[in-house]
């Protein structure tokens, strides 16, 4: 690299500004702060001498621009020295080419325009999604008419990828929270003496509560989100457009497979989840509360009606539902750009984990009046 | 003629096939130079490998004096300065709008005002044929020839001295096409570029290159200037040539 620099001369009536070396924009900012601290306004004529300069780039070029128009405006002479041609070129063409900076207007909007187009904004994802749903019944009936459609290659898929895939992380999670929940109920337990009524506590809470809510957390932290991501990225790619034009419903092909094999890997899981979370609550009651396991199972099947494995169950499906609607919804309204997958795929995990919650609320109040 | 890119015996495999067997090419200063050949002949690897993006499995390339054999980090980043690439399909940040997307390299590498970087970018948008009020667009929201100058704007943001394209008028409409050749062929005069492009078009080839490389069968089967490339004993040029005339 060239030295480069700046030299400021002056006397009594004229500035000198002897640029040399390379004049690239990289310098600019350096050569701006000395010329200002020259206090170049005093000065009838400024002279700008180039000729030493080695390389000028359109960013100085473009300085050299707005300065020399500053001086226009102050009245100030100035010239611009240079017998090299490129450097003459480069001034020119910014001449030519110098574009206006257009200033962003800023729309200021009443507090009550943002929050009325907020609920619009809300009211009609509500709507879309509804669409959604109506177009997937649509297609649910479609295919319950012509069953020999559903494609089973991939359902089967699906339940290979959300089920069977998911099985070790499930069964981790749920055989910790079991642990967990046992150890912290064992001391309380034990002061009153009730060592027993673990096994009552862990069975209503694990199969009613933690296991289906658990496993539906997980599927919606794993599958939920890789729906969307899946889809989202189709979207973006036209997959989705080339599919419709060769004939193939996205809701066929996509949608359904997805929620059906969902609705039925859910269930199973919820199951794998009642056992290793009741597996881990057994070791605690073991070693903690010295409940043999055969004391634990008796118990378990005296007090645990069937009934209450069956709501941890039936709740399955709802759930799973929910997930892969959610999750494959939002995949679909992916904008064009990258920024959108991002925003959909938090957006999917965060709202289908919040309606896997409210559906497990309505649940609960629902089998409580019903006295189930 | 100062020779700015030197290719040399450029080896290149993916798994079990064989790309590249052998590339040699120079490039020099202030050229517009083509690379050519049918598909999946490794013109879009060879540039990748060119801008870095790629390793080469033997010989080497010397780009401005930077072996790349032996390259360290510090110079790499100093080289991606001198240059501009230009992605076939524009490759435009979908986060920030097309004013934002050419301030970039502005605001991250140089101490520049706010003020000097929105006239820079203001200059380089009217430079390359956009209007102004395309500035605060997002990619998403234009077009695809819009994409290419805003990506091209991007590109010559630092003003560097080389530029490498990757098909620039693939997926414009004639019109387009012919404006962005001009385009190039004016901003190698205005700003004294030396540009390498990869392209199938026709007319881009014979409007705008001075030189031109073909690439067929893992090797380059001509290079030189465009008046005898006709005469070349090669299938792929033969029909290529032929064909489209």
């Amino acid at each position: 690299m060239n030295k480069s620099g700046l030299e400021i001369q002056q006397n009594s009536t004229t500035l000198s500004l002897d640029f040399f070396g390379d004049f690239t924009l990289y310098q600019i900012s350096k050569y701006e702060v000395a010329i200002e601290g020259a206090s170049y306004n005093k000065y009838g004529f400024i002279e700008i001498n180039l000729k030493h300069v080695t390389l000028l780039d359109t960013a100085a070029a473009l300085y050299l621009h707005s300065f020399v128009h500053k001086l226009d405006n102050k009245h100030i002479s100035h010239t611009i020295i240079t017998d090299k041609k490129e450097t003459l070129d480069t001034i020119n063409l910014t001449k030519r080419y110098h574009g206006e900076v257009l200033k962003k207007k800023k729309e200021k909007k009443s507090c009550i325009h943002k929050l009325g187009s907020y609920a619009y904004k809300h009211i009609l994802s509500y709507l879309a999604f509804i669409s959604f749903l109506g177009k997937l019944f649509s297609t649910k009936l479609y295919t319950i008419k012509n069953i020999s459609q559903i494609r089973f290659k991939e359902i089967f898929f699906e339940i290979n990828e959300s089920g069977i895939k998911a099985i070790p992380i499930i069964a981790l999670t749920s055989f910790l929270i079991g642990l967990v929940v046992a150890f912290q109920s064992a001391h309380q337990l034990k002061l009153y003496g009730a060592n027993i009524f673990i096994v009552d506590m862990l069975g209503l809470s694990i199969l009613r509560e933690l296991a289906p809510v658990i496993t539906a957390i997980v599927i919606a932290g794993r599958s939920g989100s890789a729906f969307t991501a899946q889809i989202g990225a189709m979207k973006i790619t036209q997959e989705l457009d080339a599919m419709r034009t060769m004939g193939f419903d996205p809701y066929m092909f996509l949608v359904l497979p997805r929620i059906i094999a969902l609705m039925i890997t859910m269930p199973i899981l919820i199951f794998l989840a009642d056992i290793m979370g009741i597996l881990g609550g057994m070791i605690v009651a073991n070693t903690n509360l010295g409940i043999s396991t055969d004391m634990f199972l008796s118990r378990f099947l005296e007090v645990i009606h069937i009934q209450n494995f069956y709501v941890g169950i039936f709740k399955g499906p709802f759930f799973a539902f929910l997930i892969a609607s959610i999750g494959i919804y939002r995949g679909l309204i992916v904008k064009d750009d990258t920024q959108s997958i991002g925003f959909n795929t938090t957006k999917s995990v965060v709202e289908s984990i919040f309606a896997v919650i409210v559906c497990d609320a309505l649940f609960s109040i629902a089998f409580t009046n019903l006295g189930i | 003629m100062q020779t700015i890119i030197k290719v040399r015996n450029i080896k290149t495999v993916f798994g079990k096939n064989i790309v590249h067997n052998g590339l040699n090419l120079d490039i020099h200063k202030g050229n517009i130079y083509g690379l050519l050949g049918p598909s999946g002949c490794g013109k879009t690897t060879l540039l990748r490998e060119m801008v870095l993006l790629q390793k080469y499995d033997a010989g080497f390339i010397d780009i401005l004096g930077y072996n790349f054999s032996n390259i360290t980090e510090k110079q790499s980043q100093h080289l991606r300065r001198e240059w501009g690439v230009l992605f076939q399909s524009g490759a435009l940040f979908s986060s920030l709008s097309v004013a934002q997307n050419i301030a970039l390299g502005l605001v991250e590498y140089s101490d520049l005002s706010r003020k000097m970087i929105d006239e820079i970018v203001a200059f380089k948008i009217n430079l390359v044929g956009l209007k102004p009020r395309d500035a605060d667009l997002f990619p998403s929201q234009i077009s695809g020839g819009m994409k290419k100058k805003a990506a091209l704007a991007r590109a010559l943001a630092l003003d560097p001295k080389l530029l490498f394209l990757d098909e620039p008028t693939s997926g414009l409409d004639p019109i387009s096409a012919r404006e962005f050749d001009s385009l190039i062929l004016k901003l190698r005069d205005l700003l004294g570029l030396t540009i390498v492009m990869v392209s199938h078009d026709l007319r881009s080839i014979y409007d705008t290159l001075d030189r031109i490389a073909v690439i067929d069968n893992k090797q380059i089967i001509y290079e030189g200037s465009l008046d005898k490339i006709r005469d070349e004993n090669s299938e792929f040029i033969q029909t290529f040539f032929k064909a489209n005339t």
